[in-house]
C-alpha cells in the first residue's frame, strides 16, 4: 500500500495570486477536503481556477475548460461535477472534495480507487487521472453500476486521450468487486 | 476562464430573482449552458443572478392531470424521478442521455429551455409532450405553450426580466412516448433528436431538435402519419442546418432515420 503526501491546508491565498481584474471582488470561504479556505476572488473565477490558481490545489486538471473532457471533475456534496463549468462563489457552504482529499487524512492510505488505478496501470500520461478517479468515486456513490457496459457509459464524461480505458474499467470493476462477465 | 467582468447577485426566492433581473443581467442556475457560452463570448451579461439556491424552483410533483417540474430540477433529478418515469417516461429517458453524469448533476431543465440551444434535447421533448412553460416576471406569472416558446436560434418568448419557474406536462393515460437522438460523440448534444408522443387514440406528435436553427413540431409529418400515410415530408418547410458535424443532406437523412426509430419505439 502506497501512501500519499497530503497537502498542507492553507487558509489564505498563496503569496502572489493573480490580481483580480475589474471590480466586485468577493470574499467568501470554501470547504475543500474538510478544510476551510478563505478566498478573495472576482465572481467570474471558476471553481477550477480557484482551486488551481488561488489555492495551490493543482491536482484538479484543466483540459478543455468547456465541460466536455472531465479532467476537472471534483465532488460537491458527494456528487461529481465539472469544476470548469461552475463559479467558485456558487459553492459557499458546499463540501468540495478534490483528488487531494481522497486519501485517508489520518493514515495517508490511498483511496481504494486510487490504489486500484495504480494496481491496474490505469493511466499513461496521467493528465485525465484525477478527474477519472473523482468521477469513479462519484459514480460508485450513485450506486447504479452493475456491468462493464455501465462503467463505460457512466464514465463517458471523462475522456482519456492515451486510451487507457480498458485498464480504467478493470480498476473500477476491481474496486466494486463486480463480475467481469456480468452482462 | 471567463475573460470579462460581471456582477454576481444571489437570489433567495423567485420574487427576489425577478427584482434582481429587473436591474439587468441573466439568470444563472446550473450554469451549464450559460457559462460555456460566456467563455465563448456568445454571451456577455453585465450581471448574473444566481437562482440555484431557490427552493421554490426545485421539486417534481403531480398537480391534477399535469406533472409539474420545477425549473431548477437537474437533468439527473428528472432522469431518476419515479414520478417522471411513471407519468412522462420520455422525459426520464431523454434526461438520462443529456451530456454525461457530471453535466446531469448540474444542468437544469429551466436553464436549458431558456438558453434554447438548437441542438439541446429538452426543446424537442417539451414540444412533443405539448408542455407549458411557466415564467415569472415583474407583472406576475404567465404560461407559454412550448409551441410558442422557441422563436429562433437561442431566442425564446422569455423576456429578459422573466424567469422560468416550472414546466407543466400533461399526463396522458395510455400514451406511448420516446426521445431518440444521434449524438455528437464528445458533447452528446443532438445532431438530430426526435421526440414522438403517441396518444391512446393512435395520434402522434413529432418534434425535432438539432435539425433546424429553431426546434419545431413537425406538423406536416404529423398530418401524414395521423391520416394513415407514411412520413415522406420530414422537416419540410424548415431550413435544415449544415455544419462540420453533418451536412444538410445528412441531417435530413438522420431526421428520417430517427423518426422511424422513434415510431418503432412507440408502435
Amino acid at each position: 500500500m502506497q501512501t500519499a503526501t497530503l497537502p498542507t491546508p492553507v487558509t489564505q491565498p498563496r503569496s502572489a495570486p493573480p490580481e483580480p481584474v475589474g471590480t466586485g471582488v468577493r470574499s467568501f470561504s470554501l470547504t475543500i477536503n474538510g478544510a476551510e479556505y478563505e478566498l478573495n476572488v472576482a465572481p467570474w473565477t471558476t471553481l477550477l481556477d480557484a482551486l488551481r490558481e488561488y489555492l495551490d490545489l493543482t491536482g484538479t486538471k484543466k483540459g478543455c475548460d468547456h465541460g466536455q473532457c472531465g479532467a476537472c471533475t471534483v465532488l460537491v456534496d458527494g456528487k461529481r461535477i465539472n469544476s470548469c463549468l461552475t463559479l467558485a462563489v456558487m459553492h459557499e457552504d458546499h463540501q468540495i472534495t478534490t483528488i487531494e482529499g481522497l486519501a485517508d487524512a489520518q493514515t495517508g492510505d490511498l483511496h481504494p480507487v486510487q490504489q486500484a488505478f495504480i494496481d491496474h496501470d490505469a493511466f499513461q500520461c496521467g493528465y485525465c487521472t484525477p478527474g477519472q478517479i473523482c468521477s469513479a468515486v462519484g459514480m460508485i456513490n450513485e450506486g447504479r453500476v452493475k456491468t462493464d457496459a455501465d462503467i463505460r457509459e457512466l464514465m463517458s464524461g471523462n475522456i482519456c486521450r492515451c486510451g487507457a480505458y480498458p485498464h480504467i474499467v478493470d480498476a473500477i470493476r476491481d474496486v466494486m468487486q463486480l463480475n467481469p462477465t456480468a452482462q | 476562464m471567463i475573460t470579462y467582468p460581471f456582477q454576481y447577485k444571489r437570489a433567495g426566492s423567485i420574487s427576489e430573482a425577478v427584482a434582481l433581473l429587473a436591474e439587468g443581467g441573466k439568470a444563472l442556475s446550473g450554469g451549464h449552458s450559460l457559462i460555456p457560452s460566456m467563455k465563448l463570448r456568445l454571451n456577455a451579461p453585465d450581471a448574473l443572478v444566481d437562482v440555484g439556491r431557490i427552493a421554490e424552483l426545485k421539486g417534481i410533483r403531480l398537480d391534477g392531470n399535469e406533472l409539474v417540474i420545477g425549473a431548477g430540477s437537474t437533468h439527473g433529478d428528472i432522469a431518476s424521478s419515479g414520478l417522471v418515469q411513471q407519468h412522462v417516461p420520455m422525459f426520464a429517458e431523454g434526461a438520462g442521455h443529456i451530456g454525461d453524469p457530471a453535466v446531469r448533476n448540474r444542468g437544469t431543465i429551466g436553464g436549458s429551455l431558456a438558453h434554447a440551444d438548437p441542438s439541446a434535447d429538452w426543446p424537442a421533448m417539451v414540444l412533443a409532450a405539448d408542455a407549458t412553460i411557466v415564467v415569472e416576471g415583474p407583472s406576475g406569472s404567465r404560461s407559454i405553450k412550448a409551441t410558442d416558446f422557441f422563436t429562433s436560434m437561442f431566442e425564446t418568448a422569455l423576456a429578459a426580466d422573466e424567469l422560468i419557474t416550472e414546466v407543466r406536462v400533461p399526463v396522458e393515460n395510455g400514451a406511448r412516448m420516446t426521445y431518440q437522438k444521434f449524438s455528437q460523440p464528445a458533447s452528446r448534444y443532438a445532431i438530430v433528436g426526435c421526440a414522438v408522443v403517441k396518444s391512446a387514440d393512435g395520434k402522434v406528435r413529432v418534434a425535432f431538435s438539432g435539425v433546424s436553427d429553431t426546434p419545431f413540431r413537425d406538423t406536416a409529418v404529423e398530418e401524414q402519419l395521423n391520416s394513415g400515410q407514411s412520413a415522406t415530408s420530414v422537416a419540410s418547410g424548415v431550413s435544415v442546418m449544415s455544419d462540420h458535424y453533418a451536412s444538410e443532406e445528412y441531417r435530413r437523412h438522420l431526421a428520417n432515420v430517427f423518426l422511424k426509430r422513434a415510431l418503432n419505439a412507440v408502435a
